[in-house]
């Protein structure tokens, strides 16, 4: 569609260091990546060392002490709708149902360019893509935790980004739920074609839904450790890969990056 | 408060009730456990209190004297022989205006200024300090200053129910703002919701059960405060009603007034903890 192999986002030297009770931490030191329109990046590495860190930063809600991000080649640093964030614990707001939820978010974001009817086409039309109209009349605190995750992507899929930004959009999930969710994502970047930036814990995760993996090292001063890029044709089929040499083998690069050669400091209880 | 929930579950209980019949008996048997208790203190009290005061010197009235004293009041809330010379009904009218102006006022500015205090931590700094010097004002002291700025006893006692009545309403508003989570800023700054929105959409929902938790306490106070303000102001008013029945020796008027301000006073409170409910969907302590 566009100029292939143009940069579209750009994360350059981004660094940052946060200040509590007067002592200064410097959290990241010179992460810089580029990633391709329509990309799917996965962000792993051990608790603590910067990953939402990075992700608040792209998303403009915390600002960097250096360096910045470009959005096709424009600089960014405040929030907006064209880099939507689905959020660690979902976010919903709790006094407006499912349906609301998405209007809220479709009506302030879309309201020059879509009509009233459109709009509301459009509200159905996501919750659909994630399976949620059924409970669409329904509270945050009447539907399960899987179901809210959905429709924190519904609500960020509606807004229609340049870049999808998820923290660890699975992380609360039980493994079934989570592989179900998985599918339906990979199934909705597929037609939909979104640059995606997702944290994950969760090693086959990653290596499920990836073109690319990002791996942090452990901070203080954390940077990107290495990128493998995951060359499995899609659509993926999970259980087609469980016995794939491409899958095992970078699963195995991931793990050994964790595990071997940047594990976690012992934990101070 | 314990009996509005109390009613609340009754009614929830009783629908259950239609469809499983055999509910409806213990839900009934629920209904006579809470309203048996209150109605036998209430008669024990009232015996005691007949005996009490039926010996001869006694300072107050039996209560059956106090029915056949104040039986014209009672069953005529409605006469107008113009001045002051009016039932019950329409000195309780007068307070009730009052107190819905005050309050109004007080609600408006105590949501912003709260709103203010809860969101900068510059106005926070500020104000604060002031506003808890000024909340430990007791109402009436407020009486003789506001007489002097508005020159009418009308005004003056509105702005003693307005003054009352806000600091609960700002304190128990800006700590709602407070506490507004991060979380529901970061949707709100993804989203560009703009101050207005901000306030409309998130701010006011995300705070509305504290808020309402001030307006209760606000409420409370601004209803003790008129009947007191309204002894010293004149004029049409239930707290003017009692004192004139005071002055006149009228002791049994008094006390069905009192009966009539304790019953508004508690409706008062149940109507804002009603709203709250409706309002905040249940999320509110009713
Ligand atoms: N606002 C802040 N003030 C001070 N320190 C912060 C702040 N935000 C994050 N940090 C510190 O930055 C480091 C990285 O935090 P971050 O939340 O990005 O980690 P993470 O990789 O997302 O961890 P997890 O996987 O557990 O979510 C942590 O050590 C944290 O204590
Ligand atoms: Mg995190």
């Amino acid at each position: 569609m566009t100029t292939l192999n143009a940069t579209h986002l750009s994360l350059e030297q981004i660094g940052i260091s946060f200040t509590r009770s007067g002592r200064t931490t410097e959290v990241l030191r010179d992460v810089n990546l580029k990633i391709d329109k329509g990309e799917f990046v996965s962000l792993i590495g051990h608790s603590g060392c910067g990953k939402s860190t990075v992700l608040n930063i792209v998303a403009g809600l915390l600002k960097a002490s250096t360096g910045g991000v470009l959005l096709d080649g424009k600089e960014v640093n405040s929030p907006g709708p064209e880099r939507a964030v689905v959020f660690q614990n979902h976010s919903l707001l709790p006094w407006l149902t499912v349906r609301e939820n998405v209007a809220l978010a479709v009506d302030k974001v879309l309201k020059s360019k879509k009509s009233k009817p459109e709009r509301r086409d459009w509200i159905e039309h996501n919750l659909a893509l994630v399976n949620m109209t059924h409970a669409a009349e329904k509270r945050p605190h009447e539907i399960s935790g899987g179901m809210k995750q959905r429709v924190g992507i519904a609500r960020a899929l509606a807004m229609e980004p340049k870049v999808l930004l998820m923290d660890e959009p699975f992380g609360a999930l039980d493994a079934l739920t989570r592989a179900h969710l998985q599918d339906q994502l990979m199934e909705i970047h597929l037609r939909l074609k979104n640059t995606v930036i997702m944290i994950t814990h969760d090693v086959d995760e990653a290596v499920l839904l990836s073109d690319r993996i990002v791996m942090m090292t452990n901070g203080p001063s954390a940077t990107i450790g290495e990128v493998l890029t995951v060359p499995l044709a899609r659509p993926r089929k999970r259980l087609e890969l469980v016995e794939d040499p491409t899958y095992t083998h970078a699963r195995a690069e991931v793990l050994e990056f964790l595990y071997a050669r940047h594990a976690k400091p012992a934990i101070a209880a | 408060m314990a009996l509005g929930t109390t009613l609340g579950r009754v009614v929830a209980a009783k629908r259950e009730g239609a469809r499983a019949p055999l509910v409806t008996r213990a839900a009934l048997k629920g209904l006579v456990l809470r309203i048996v208790p209150p109605l036998v203190v209430l008669a024990v009290f009232l015996l005691v209190w007949e005996i009490l005061c039926q010996r001869p010197g006694a300072g107050l009235p039996p209560p059956s004297r106090v029915v056949t004293d104040a039986w014209d009041i009672i069953v005529h809330p409605f006469y107008d022989n113009g001045g002051t010379d009016k039932g019950l009904f329409w000195h309780i009218t007068a307070s009730l205006q009052r107190v819905a102006l005050g309050f109004t006022l007080a609600v408006v500015a105590g949501v912003l200024l709260g709103t203010l205090v809860g969101q900068s931590e510059w106005a926070m700094r500020g104000l604060d300090p002031i506003f808890q010097v000024l909340r430990t004002i007791p109402p009436l002291a407020w009486l003789p200053l506001s007489l002097a700025a508005f020159r009418d006893g009308q005004p003056s006692a509105i702005f003693v129910i307005f003054i009352t009545s806000i600091w609960p309403i700002i304190i128990n508003t800006a700590v709602g703002i407070r506490n507004i989570p991060q979380d529901y800023r970061n949707v709100a700054a993804v989203l560009r919701l703009n101050a207005f929105e901000f306030f409309a959409k998130v701010m006011l929902p995300s705070a509305a059960p504290y808020i309402f938790t001030g307006l209760r306490i606000g409420v409370g106070l601004s209803w003790l405060a008129i009947v007191a303000a309204e002894m010293l102001i004149g004029g049409v008013g239930i707290g003017f009603f009692i004192w004139d029945a005071w002055n006149s020796s009228h002791i049994s008027e008094i006390i069905v007034a009192l009966v009539y301000v304790g019953v508004i006073g508690f409706v008062l409170d149940r109507l804002v903890a009603g709203l709250g409910h409706l309002v905040t969907r249940g999320t509110a302590t009713a």
